[in-house]
């Protein structure tokens, strides 16, 4: 692969569900729409030429509603799914060329994933759960059992080694579920809907945790979400899936700042901008005026609470090596803020 | 208009010589591997008499307790284990313990038989469906079939004996545990078995660490049931030379001994039960995480 920070790249990959997928391939090519597939051909477009770079040690969310494909592409990734035609490469493989045992040492080895209902093992122990990759790749039960307590009091559930996953909170299952993914030291985490099931505040909590390590792992993430609020918070780079296409990919700044269609400003419009946007998007050029200094990437909220307590009516943005980049007045923190439809009534009084 | 009124049957004459000529390859078939057959089921007769001279041998106070010990084991309750010992005692206190060491010894190799031979069936069976439209049929006939039918053909190829009978009882016992063996690995939550595939596990690995430990509560209620029909057919296979709590009964049968019958046919009922309950309640502790109730 050419670039060397893309660790997965999805190329030309389509998936329809049916008799006779290959068949239909043409007419998805020429645009017949998913509805117009499936009432008319009976066919369920699941994926349609998805062309997709994600970043070595980041996180990719892939954002959609409810069946627009987002578990059907996560498990390209990892084959659990064959598509009816396309590429996936990792490193300088392609997964689907993999004959089986190749296949299955990829899985053991080298991604791991998370389930939205956890998928864990009713029978075991959250030990012995999180042992159960190790076991797979036949790693002694003594070692697995010691790597695997150290995942266990990473995620929080030192103590709990001996219960069933039955006697445990849907937040704690998948702690449990999240340190079995980590165990094998597989440089991919795939996350499909992992925190979807939980209440908001456990939600919050797990986001936090995955968060942090990821601080320290650098893995790279491929997490799924319907939620945006979630995707914005969690992303590196987000991809929006809609009726199995990719209809805008970017950051979570350019995604909320520059929604490419109706659809997906649609979708934004209800977000709270300021823990999206960044001082750097909306600096000026510097001037003498006293003011905090606050790092670039710092949110916007975050700053305008900062220079509503400072006496200044401004803040000074610093890059990396500290030295002042730009500045931010209240009055445009307050309008990154706003949301886009006040804004331009704003505008038009 | 005779067709109408007359059923078409075939001539008395065709219908004999039809019978003759099953009967005649059956008893050339007998005659030509008989002994073949027999000789290959030899170490299954050994194994059987062995065990049974091993019950009998053993005190029978030692038998109790370790029935007790058993039950406990697997129940983990009083109840169940005090109405073990009792009832064993009073089975041998009425002058039936050596019939009923028989009963148990061969209801211990039945089920084993059934076991060893309904769990891989049932495994097949539930990985190609293929396999599962061609065995559902065999299993539908061989429980409804009357149980006298197949005791013919297994009389004729090896007489009156044991084994004959111990076939005829597997025959009759063995398809709730394939059954169940199937049904239970069929269940198995999809997204378990999709989380075993993402972590790389390999067929074999699916089978023995997730398939079979999670359908383990439906194959022990199969065990169980196995164990109930062989105990039901205990009586006809006496007829065909098992010996044990059958043989009474059918002595009964034939001179109207009342007491008799009676008193055996309670002593395989007690039998039935304490198989029953300590299968069973094992089968059940088998579940105990699945609700939490340890919490
Ligand atoms: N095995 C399948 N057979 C037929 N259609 C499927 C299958 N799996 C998924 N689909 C369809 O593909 C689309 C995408 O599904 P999915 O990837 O599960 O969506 P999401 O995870 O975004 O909710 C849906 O329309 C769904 O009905
Ligand atoms: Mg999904």
């Amino acid at each position: 692969m050419s670039d060397p920070e893309t660790k997965i790249e999805i190329k030309r990959l389509f998936k329809i569900f049916g008799d006779q997928p290959e068949s239909m391939l043409e007419k998805v090519r020429e645009g017949v729409s998913k509805d117009e597939l499936n009432d008319q051909h009976n066919h369920v477009l699941g994926l349609s030429d998805i062309n997709l770079k994600i970043r070595a040690k980041g996180i990719q969310v892939v954002m959609g509603l409810s069946g627009s494909g987002k578990s059907t592409l996560i498990r390209h990734i990892n084959r659990l799914i064959e598509p009816t035609v396309g590429e996936v490469w990792i490193d300088s493989e392609n997964v689907l060329e993999m004959d089986e045992k190749t296949l299955r040492d990829f899985r053991r080895n080298r991604a791991s994933m998370v389930f939205q209902r956890f998928a864990l093992l009713p029978h075991r122990t959250v030990m012995e759960n999180t042992i159960y990759g190790l076991e797979i790749q036949g790693m002694a039960e003594k070692d697995a059992e010691k790597q695997a307590a150290h995942w266990i009091e990473r995620v929080g559930l030192a103590g709990y080694e001996e219960n069933f996953p039955g006697q445990l909170s849907g937040g704690m299952q998948q702690r449990v579920g999240l340190a079995r993914a980590l165990a094998t030291d597989a440089d991919i985490l795939l996350m499909d809907e992992a925190f979807s099931a939980l209440d908001p505040l456990i939600r919050t909590d797990m986001q936090n945790i995955l968060l942090d390590l990821q601080q320290e792992l650098h893995k790279t993430i491929v997490f799924i979400t319907h939620d945006l609020e979630e995707a914005l918070r969690i992303g590196d780079q987000i991809a929006i899936l809609r009726d199995g296409q990719v209809v805008q990919q970017g950051t979570p700044q350019q995604i909320v700042l520059k929604p490419k269609d109706d659809y997906i400003a649609d979708f934004t419009k209800d977000i709270n901008r300021g823990r999206v946007i960044q001082l750097k998007t909306i600096m000026k050029v510097p001037n003498d005026k006293p003011g905090p200094e606050l790092s670039a990437e710092m949110l916007v909220e975050d700053a305008a609470q900062l220079v509503t307590e400072s006496p200044s009516s401004q803040a000074r943005v610093t890059n990396d090596s500290g030295d002042v980049v730009g500045v931010v007045g209240i009055n445009d923190l307050i309008r990154a803020m706003a949301r886009p439809d006040i804004e331009s009534r704003l505008e038009e009084l | 208009m005779d067709w109408f009124t007359e059923f078409p049957e075939l001539g008395r004459r065709d219908l004999r010589d039809f019978r003759k000529s099953i009967d005649q390859g059956f008893k050339d078939f007998t005659r030509t591997y008989g002994e073949d057959i027999e000789s290959f089921f030899e170490p299954l007769l050994q194994f059987l008499i062995w065990l049974e001279k091993l019950l009998l041998a053993t005190p029978w106070p030692l038998f109790i307790v370790a029935v007790a010990a058993l039950a406990w084991f697997a129940s983990r309750s009083l109840r169940v284990v005090v109405g073990s010992a009792v009832s064993l005692f009073l089975i041998g206190f009425l002058g039936m313990w050596e019939d009923t060491m028989s009963t148990v010894s061969i209801i211990v190799v039945c089920t084993i038989l059934c076991i060893g031979l309904g769990l891989p069936v049932g495994i097949v069976m539930s990985r190609s469906d293929r396999a599962q439209s061609v065995v559902t049929p065999i299993l539908d006939i061989m429980q409804t079939i009357p149980s006298f039918v197949y005791l013919i053909p297994v009389v004729m190829l090896l007489g009156i004996g044991k084994v004959p009978g111990l076939i005829a009882v597997v025959i009759y016992a063995i398809p709730p545990m394939i059954r169940l063996t199937n049904l239970g690995i069929r269940l198995v939550d999809k997204e378990v078995l999709e989380a075993a595939d993402a972590f790389g596990a390999s067929p074999w690995q699916k089978l023995v660490r997730v398939q079979i430990p999670l359908a383990l509560p439906n194959i022990f209620a199969g065990v169980n049931q196995t164990i109930m029909m062989s105990l039901a057919m205990v009586v006809i296979a006496s007829m065909i030379g098992v010996t044990g709590l059958g043989q009474p009964v059918l002595k009964a049968i034939s001179n109207q001994y009342l007491a008799m019958g009676l008193l055996n046919g309670l002593a395989i009922v007690a039998l039935a039960i304490i198989f029953d309950r300590i299968s069973q309640s094992y089968g059940k502790r088998l579940q105990s995480h699945r609700g939490g109730q340890d919490e």
